[in-house]
């Protein structure tokens, strides 16, 4: 019999998805990663990291390549030691314990299905090392290939498959055992972009479904905002910020971050006034400009202001009642469709990035040289010290 | 300057052999193909010719497979009675059962030495490797015949082994090794050694460490993961090994005449035996015809295990 567990959904993670436990200081971590630190030989890969995970999550580490995402996940799973630090899976010790005794499991940027064995016997391995009945362990395995909707191929070898199925049986694979914990190691870098927008929901579907705690490594923001509960954005074995996806976008805490995700235009200015509902801060490149305060920031101190593209409107003529207005000259348009993608250069040389969406049609729409103003509200940007 | 006179010179022939309907292609395969139609199955006929005759004192000695009768009617002497003779004494018999038997007990041998140690060569990090490689062939570059020779001076009644364990206190009288068939499987086993190593190693290190992780992963311990993932996927290594080893061990003359005893019967000393002492050509052809077909069965059939592996 198929143990009733696979197919229902574990009460513990609607509620835990419902609560964002993170928010609560007082929530139990079901992955704890304490100072960890990975060097090979001069080389720090992973830079005493420390991070709460949650039961349940869906946590994307994100970062470019070589940032020690992939170590880090490596170090979870087992396959390398850490030189300092220790990580904690559901209140156990994991220091010294093999991959093979761990209750995690992963899925590999390769896949590494094994080449010699069809679809079936992949997806059972793991079962069958457990000891558990040949029987029972094909009934589950033709229950997992179902759930990931490759019924049909179970006598296949990996390499009569697809690339996207043969994703799903990597994905199969690695469920098959309910791990407590499932490493993916960018998991649709594989596919191409459609699929991979696809599969991204399908993941978030079975991760619902079967209630594990997904870690996912990924150097793609767009499926990091997709996928993840938070997202943990790494750069040379540091982990630089924390957060839900939108605080990510809207509330960087440094250049790095607001520059990472999505594109921004920096400011770099000093505080001039702080007055208690307005912060007035003079910049070069743009004169003096008007956020919302942010305390404990100094007069005079440095600071930059970070400011999406879609934040900042364009129009021919002056924008009354607007703070923030600043004018320059079309220097390049890219049109989109969806939406239009402009370059305009300040009068103080400076070239800022806007996007304006195709929501209404416009007859008649902003062009190359044209004279423009740059408009935003105060609450637009963001004002970083890092 | 030289590239125009050569670029003309091919056309010009390129020109030539597509005038006589010869494509770059055939040519190319032509020589592989004439090499073997040379070398290989000319002799092979003319072997199986001779193994059709009888045996006479003359020059060549064997006869003619027909014959003018008196009347002048075309009379075929030709037959199978060399092969009859061939399984009606049990000398031949007895013969290519040791001969197989040794050939076995060698390759599996080799594989159980070679494998770890191809095994370790493969996953060696890269300067170490490149050494450990030339190690395993290095002894190619000495001659073969001194290599076994070598072997007698270890395993004679006073040889270096017998003196070792004599002195140290482990016999008292000397162990007879040399002349056993147990010397002619080290000779064989320590000779081929390197053509079981060689194919192992360029499989072993298209081993891919993910696969290993992926069965740690799913809780696979080392000895499983070698059994159920290292050993299957090393299976085209294994079979490229044993041929290499199986093959020219059944047919050993050297080793078995230097190293083996009286009673070491070995199918390629008889063959000599029979060509050389007893100059009976059209048995020894025989011999080494069954012998052919012998050596060709297993390579056929491991081949089309590899074959259908490959195709699912």
């Amino acid at each position: 019999m198929v143990e009733p567990r696979m197919t229902q959904p574990a009460p513990a993670k609607a509620l835990a998805a419902d609560t964002k436990p993170w928010r609560d200081p007082g929530a139990e971590p079901f992955i704890s990663i304490r100072g960890i630190t990975k060097r090979f030989g001069v080389f720090t890969a992973v830079d005493d990291v420390s991070l709460d995970i949650f039961r349940g999550e869906l946590f994307c580490l994100l970062g470019g390549s070589g940032c020690g995402k992939s170590t880090l996940l490596r170090m979870l799973a087992g396959f390398e030691v850490p030189t300092e630090g220790q990580v904690l899976i559901d209140g156990q010790d994991m220091s010294g314990v093999p991959p093979d005794k761990r209750p995690t499991n992963m899925m590999f940027q390769s896949y590494a299905l094994f080449p010699h064995m069809t679809v079936e016997k992949n997806v059972a391995y793991g079962l069958l090392r457990e000891g558990k009945p040949k029987r029972e362990a094909y009934a589950r395995v033709a229950e997992m290939l179902k759930l990931v909707k490759l019924e049909a191929f179970a006598r296949r070898k990996p390499h009569q498959l697809s690339g996207g199925q043969r994703q799903r049986v990597a994905l199969a694979r690695s469920l098959i055992k309910q791990p407590k914990l499932l490493l993916l190691d960018e998991p649709l870098g594989a596919l191409d972009k459609k699929l991979r927008e696809e599969t991204q929901f399908e993941l978030i579907r079975i991760q619902e479904t079967l209630g594990v705690t997904f870690i996912v490594v990924t150097h793609d923001q767009d499926e990091a905002m997709t996928l993840a509960t938070r997202i943990g954005v790494m750069d040379e074995g540091k982990i630089r910020q924390v957060g839900e996806p939108r605080e990510i976008y809207e509330e960087p805490n440094s250049k790095f971050v607001a520059d990472f995700i999505g594109s921004v235009n920096l400011f770099e200015g000093q505080v001039d006034t702080a007055a208690p509902d307005l912060m007035r801060i003079r910049t070069e490149e743009a004169g003096p400009l008007v956020t919302l305060p942010r305390p404990g920031l100094n007069r005079n101190q440095q600071v930059w202001i970070a400011l999406r593209p879609e934040r900042i409107g364009l129009s021919r003529a002056r924008p009354e009642n607007t703070a923030n207005v600043v004018p320059g000259v079309v220097q390049e348009v890219g049109y989109m469709g969806h939406m239009s993608n402009f370059r305009v250069k300040l009068e103080s040389g400076r070239v800022i990035r806007v996007t304006q969406s195709s929501q209404l049609r416009d007859e008649d729409p902003i062009s190359w040289d044209e004279p423009v103003f740059a408009s935003w509200s105060p609450s637009a940007a963001r004002v970083l010290t890092e | 300057m030289s590239a125009v006179t050569e670029s003309a010179a091919w056309r010009g022939s390129a020109r030539v052999l597509g005038w006589l309907g010869i494509s770059g292609r055939t040519l190319v395969i032509a020589v592989p193909m004439l090499w073997f139609l040379v070398f290989f199955l000319v002799p092979f006929f003319v072997l199986g010719r001779i193994s059709l005759a009888e045996v006479i004192i003359a020059r060549p000695p064997y006869t003619p497979l027909f014959e003018r009768g008196p009347e002048g009617e075309l009379e075929i002497i030709a037959g199978l009675q060399n092969y009859r003779f061939l399984f009606e004494d049990a000398l031949y018999r007895n013969a290519y059962f040791s001969s197989i038997r040794i050939a076995v007990i060698s390759t599996v041998f080799a594989l159980l030495i070679g494998y770890p140690i191809a095994y370790y060569i493969a996953r060696s990090p890269e300067p170490r490797r490149s050494i450990l490689l030339l190690m395993v062939i290095l002894p190619f570059w000495t001659s073969f015949l001194l290599r076994v020779y070598a072997w007698m001076g270890f395993l004679r009644r006073e040889g270096v082994i017998n003196n070792m364990l004599m002195s140290m206190g482990v016999i008292d009288t000397p162990l007879v090794m040399l002349q056993t068939d147990f010397a002619v499987l080290i000779g064989i086993v320590y000779t081929y050694l390197p053509f079981m190593i060689l194919p192992l190693y360029a499989n072993l290190t298209k081993l891919d460490d993910a696969h290993l992780e992926a069965a740690a992963d799913l809780g696979a311990s080392p000895m499983v993961t070698f059994f159920t993932v290292t050993l299957p996927l090393s299976m085209p290594g294994i079979i490229a090994g044993s041929m290499l080893v199986f093959i020219p061990a059944i047919g050993e003359y050297v080793i078995p005449a230097l190293l083996g005893g009286p009673d070491t019967l070995m199918i390629g000393r008889v063959l000599w035996d029979e060509f050389f002492s007893s100059r009976d050509w059209p048995v020894a052809s025989a011999v080494a015809i069954v012998m052919l077909v012998l050596v060709v069965a297993p390579i056929m059939w491991l081949q089309s295990i590899q074959n259908r592996r490959e195709l699912d």
